[in-house]
């Protein structure tokens, strides 16, 4: 089936609507989790369990009025939450949820995905520095200085992937893992010792990357009021919001395929695409469950963890894999 | 509407029968990329306020990205996205705002090329670019290899090895001139 401008049109709309969804409804997980971390109930008025709650946050964000600073870079300030939505959504084009549901297969969709991630980075810089606020610039100074830092580990575990199963396309990543949970890349094989090791800075990294605490230092609300969108009230947040959830979910859809075998059953039963949701979603759940347990690290603390710690690791790593790689 | 106003519309977004549209559609696709890509280099050109101007390089470069991703190289079009949007223009808006305060317009002495005598130098320059460009027929090659990224590695690592360790030069070169340039520490 070529691939259409039909299609194509409706491959975006899915994905925009699946961004949307899962950004309305992790809020309110996060906060009901965030409550129940907290031994304290967190929103339960609105609805069954407060599942009224998000519908009414998105009515109150899209009515209200956007308010743009005086002193404000006024077309970047504009710009900057449109770019942080728009790679997302075009990242979630080329995920693969189960063998059929894919809106756009390619042969290189690891770096796509790296590729689109990376243009978040940009978005944020815009955004601090055309509100024309201190804390902004701060703010924005460090997330992108994080992005940098934490991209390289995160590649480079990539990289050592990517040369173990030979492909960068997403699915024949998860066909390779097939057959249940001794067939994961999670799990260390002869050739491939470390891939635990792998794992934990991925998802170390995969943190970092999304801005979730303990690493939400581009957010400190205790230092840096609210970071990069101080100065952004009305849907310019929502889109803020917007796309952090979607990039966390494409975080944990990236995780998933992999390292955790993608729509595969563990025990290799009934494939599908129920197996892809349950696993991003306990992803998810514990990102959430980090993010209320663990106290922020400081901005010093967070870049050595990475230039000190991640990226030597993940460099002996890929070093050592593609050393057994040739032996074996 | 009846079913078959609805193939009808399907037919026409998808060329089936209306093959004319989806040639057009394409063209109009590919002026859109070629806009982005002049409105984007034009910003940063003339834009007075710096962090415009990257956004202005990191919009061209999108645009020359997509025009890759449009001749059928997505693996390119993907790498310039990688390298030059989100590390080159990072690295560039990092740099501006950690060390040129804001508003600062600081446009130097300008050369004996600017005014009438560099609008002459760009039209002749245009120009010539025009007709080679008309004037040469464009033999199409066959298509190599499908852009697959292992041939790609394997040719850059063999045949082209030369031309990878020249650039990993220049990179070195870039990285000992920025030395030599901070070598003096900020007090100066």
């Amino acid at each position: 089936m070529s691939l259409t401008i039909l299609n194509a049109v409706i491959a975006v709309v899915i994905a925009i609507a699946f961004a949307a969804l899962n950004a309305a409804y992790l809020v309110w997980a996060e906060r009901r989790g965030a409550g129940r971390i907290q031994r304290r109930p967190g929103p339960n008025v609105n609805g069954p369990l407060g599942l009224l709650q998000p519908p009414a946050d998105g009515l109150k964000l899209m009515t209200k009025q956007l308010i743009i600073p005086g002193g404000a870079d006024k077309a970047l300030f504009m710009v900057a939450p449109v770019l942080a939505m728009a790679p997302a959504i075009m990242s979630f084009v080329t995920i693969p949820f189960s063998e059929n549901i894919v809106a756009r297969s390619m042969n290189i969709g690891v770096l796509m995905i790296f590729a689109f991630a990376s243009l978040g980075a940009m978005s944020i810089l815009l955004a601090g520095w055309g509100s024309r606020n201190k804390y902004g610039v701060m703010a924005a100074v460090r997330a992108v200085s994080q992005n940098i830092s934490y991209e390289i580990p995160m590649l480079i575990t990539v990289i050592t992937i990517v040369m173990m199963t030979g492909t960068m396309d997403l699915k024949e990543l998860v066909a390779g893992q097939s057959g249940g949970i001794w067939n994961w890349n999670l799990v260390p094989s002869l050739s491939s010792p470390l891939m635990p090791v792998a794992f934990l800075i991925f998802f170390i990294c995969t943190l970092a990357e999304t801005n979730r605490a303990p690493f939400d230092l581009g957010e400190a609300e205790s230092e840096l009021v609210a970071g990069f969108h101080t100065e952004y009230g009305s849907m310019g947040f929502g889109l803020f919001f917007m796309g952090e959830y979607a990039n966390i979910v494409i975080g944990a859809s990236l995780i998933t395929i992999l390292f955790l075998g993608g729509w595969g059953c563990p025990l290799g039963l009934f494939p599908g695409v129920w197996w892809f949701l349950l696993k991003i979603y306990l992803l998810i759940f514990s990102f959430i469950w980090i993010r209320w347990t663990f106290p922020r690290t400081t901005i010093y603390g967070l870049l050595n963890l990475s230039w000190k710690i991640l990226i030597p690791i993940s460099l002996f790593n890929l070093l050592f894999t593609a050393g057994l790689l040739k032996v074996f | 509407m009846n079913p078959s106003d609805t193939t009808t519309i399907i037919g026409f977004f998808t060329g089936d029968g209306f093959a004319g549209y989806a040639d057009a559609a394409a063209g109009v696709v590919f002026l859109i990329m070629l806009a982005t890509t002049l409105v984007g280099g034009i910003i940063a050109c003339t834009a007075e306020r710096l962090v415009r101007a990257v956004a202005g390089l990191a919009l061209s470069f999108i645009g020359v990205a997509a025009i890759y991703y449009f001749l059928n190289s997505p693996f390119v079009a993907m790498m310039q996205l990688l390298i030059y949007v989100g590390a080159v223009c990072v690295t560039i808006a990092f740099a501006i705002m950690l060390a040129a305060p804001e508003d600062t317009k600081k446009i130097g002495p300008s050369g004996p090329l600017s005014g009438p005598l560099g609008l002459v130098t760009a039209g002749l320059v245009t120009m010539g670019m025009t007709g080679l460009a008309v004037n040469t027929t464009f033999s199409v090659l066959p298509k190599e290899n499908m852009g697959s990224v292992k041939l790609i590695g394997i040719e850059l690592l063999t045949t082209y090895s030369m031309v990878f360790e020249l650039v990993s030069i220049v990179l070195l070169i870039a990285i000992i001139g920025s030395l030599v340039i901070a070598r003096h520490g900020r007090s100066k």
